[in-house]
């Protein structure tokens, strides 16, 4: 069983339009992850029955029993996140300045201040329409620790894969090079850096393949919208040589991506001509490269 | 008065709306520009100015000093994150997971693992005109971006007045970092392309901004393709939508470029002036 996580850096440069497209390819061959669990698009494509849910907790928040409070301050004072006030002559806890590290309930001297477990979001286990297993979360609004519901994510993809005895799991990962992104990161064979030729597509892909390099795993690239700015699609292809990263295919600028997705399709249902031939041919290198 | 620009979806046109904004309404005032999205920050690729101001920023990390401690487990036990473990007769501290909360710190009873400084990122300020560019840089492998994010808006709120116009050039999501950078400021423009993925994430960002009883209003980008399934959700919900940025390939290019758009593209000139006169309007409000 192979993992192939893809990421980006910079967001909208088509992460989760080549990924549905992957997954649409793959079949009942692959368990799909969206990982990007902030702002999961990938159900919009891939139409899930969204079988299995589950609540997910993970973190704690800081809660006041004002009954016991004897308003001495000491919780306000320890906590460096600003996240006690004094309103109307009450302590309260701010729940988004929060952190949860219990510090305040710990010097509590009436022990007036208790821990709560969060519930920062649902999964879903579900099979979509072209008989592949998603698995998906939706983050609480406002809601912390999307880093470790990334890991959900990812583990329970890989539990049903390793289960089912999949060939591959498919990962769609966040923009961004911070926890989400080291998290979907973690345990990947191979992984796939969707860029743009374009000042800030490059700079991105330049900072997120610095964290790639740090998990030492093996990465090729897929150039979308390549024929935009030539010489920036240079650049990017040098790039590529100098980090001996596989170059997997350039990907035009055409509204049919855009028009297929306005119509709920990936782009290999849409488009029955070039630019399905692209995707096919990418994925042929993927499934070759992770033999 | 502060202004944050942010999306949800990626990609959909933050930084594109944020330096031109910039750029245009510094023809007319003094503003200031500040770049949130510390993990990928963009804006610096559009907006080149002089350097004013450079500096290291640190979160606090404990460290252990092994001919203090008594090995007596305080620590690990008052750690919600797991950052500091005892292996045997070794306290271990994991600084990428550490919250910096110090509880370990203040609660150990011998003082054995002091606060101390470690770099996560540069702030950098820059001079164009009557733009005020500062942007942060989380250092790669630094997962967190919150306290990087916290540490910027300190720096923007210390060094400039409260009345002049400051515009926050958001990260993408929904979760702890787009708090952070939304949370104190004035007013947020969402911007959203209308198609499926970006009216998903739009309506995501807006139940954010609402949560956080911010007022805010959207910008459409790339008008012209997808559907009308955010101008509908607009006008059911009476969220104000300011400007319609067409889409156009010229647009893309100048942008891949790393140029300024509305100097080349009169319809995008025309566009920043709504929001402008729309933002001119809420300070003259606030007065």
């Amino acid at each position: 069983m192979k993992e192939i996580v893809v990421i980006s850096g910079k967001g909208g440069t088509g992460k989760t339009s080549f990924t549905a497209s992957l997954a649409y390819l793959g079949g009942s061959d692959v368990v799909v992850a969206d990982c990007d669990v902030d702002a999961a698009d990938m159900h919009l494509l891939l139409k899930p029955d969204f079988a299995k849910a589950e609540e997910f907790f993970s973190g704690e928040l800081a809660v006041i029993n004002q009954d016991k409070c004897t308003k001495c301050g000491r919780c306000k004072e320890v906590c460096r996140f600003n996240a006690i006030s004094i309103i109307n002559n009450q302590y309260i806890v701010d729940s988004l300045s929060c952190e949860g590290c219990g510090y305040c309930a710990r010097v509590c001297p009436v022990n007036a201040i208790t821990n709560e477990d969060l519930n920062v979001g649902n999964w879903y286990i579900s099979n979509t329409k072209v008989d592949n297993t998603l698995v998906h979360a939706k983050l609480g609004i406002g809601a912390d620790n999307s880093g470790k519901l990334v890991a959900k994510v990812k583990n329970e993809a890989k539990k049903i894969a390793v289960e089912n005895n999949k060939d591959y799991i498919i990962v769609d990962g966040s923009p961004g090079i911070g926890c989400p992104v080291v998290s979907s990161l973690s345990g990947a064979n191979f992984v796939v850096l969707v860029t743009e030729p374009s000042v800030s597509g490059l700079h991105d892909l330049k900072r997120v393949y610095e964290l790639v390099k740090k998990f030492n795993v093996k990465a090729g690239c897929i150039v979308n919208k390549a024929d935009i700015n030539s010489d920036k699609a240079n650049e990017v292809r040098e790039f590529l040589k100098e980090e001996k990263i596989v170059h997997i295919a350039d990907f035009p600028y055409d509204v049919s991506f855009t028009e297929a997705m306005t119509e709920g399709k990936t782009i290999v249902e849409f488009d029955n001509g070039d630019l399905k031939k692209l995707v096919v041919d990418s994925w042929n290198k993927i499934k070759e490269i992770t033999k | 008065m502060k202004i944050a620009i942010a999306s949800g979806k990626g990609g959909t046109g933050k930084t594109t709306l944020s330096t031109n904004l910039a750029a245009y309404i510094s023809e007319t005032e003094k503003i200031v520009l500040s770049d949130l999205d510390v993990e990928e920050p963009n804006s610096g690729l559009f907006i080149k100015g002089d350097s004013v101001h450079k500096e290291d920023k640190f979160k606090m990390i404990p460290v252990w000093e092994e001919d203090k401690c008594t090995l007596c487990g305080i620590c690990q036990k008052v750690c919600n994150f797991h950052a500091v473990i005892q292996l045997g007769s070794q306290i271990m501290v994991f600084p990428e997971l550490c919250h910096g909360c110090y509880a370990c710190s203040e609660l150990c009873p011998v003082e054995a693992l002091p606060m101390v400084p470690k770099k996560m990122g540069e702030l950098k300020e820059f001079k164009n005109g009557d733009i005020s560019f500062i942007e942060s840089r989380l250092i790669i492998g630094e997962e967190q971006a919150v306290p990087l994010i916290a540490q910027t808006q300190e720096y923007v709120e210390k060094n400039f007045s409260e009345d002049i116009i400051k515009l926050f050039d958001s990260p993408p999501g929904t979760s702890c970092p787009v708090i952070e950078a939304v949370k104190d400021v004035d007013f947020v423009i969402l911007i959203t392309e209308p198609t499926p993925f970006g009216f998903h994430d739009m309506k995501l960002a807006a139940e954010t901004v609402k949560e956080l009883k911010k007022d805010f209003a959207v910008v459409i980008n790339r008008y012209g393709i997808g559907n009308n399934d955010v101008i509908d959700y607009c006008e059911r919900e009476n969220i104000p939508i300011l400007a319609k940025i067409p889409n156009n390939r010229k647009i893309a290019e100048l942008y891949s470029k790393g140029e300024i758009i509305y100097t080349h593209v009169p319809e995008m000139k025309d566009e920043l002036e709504k929001i402008k006169n729309y933002i001119f309007n809420l300070r003259k409000d606030r007065k």
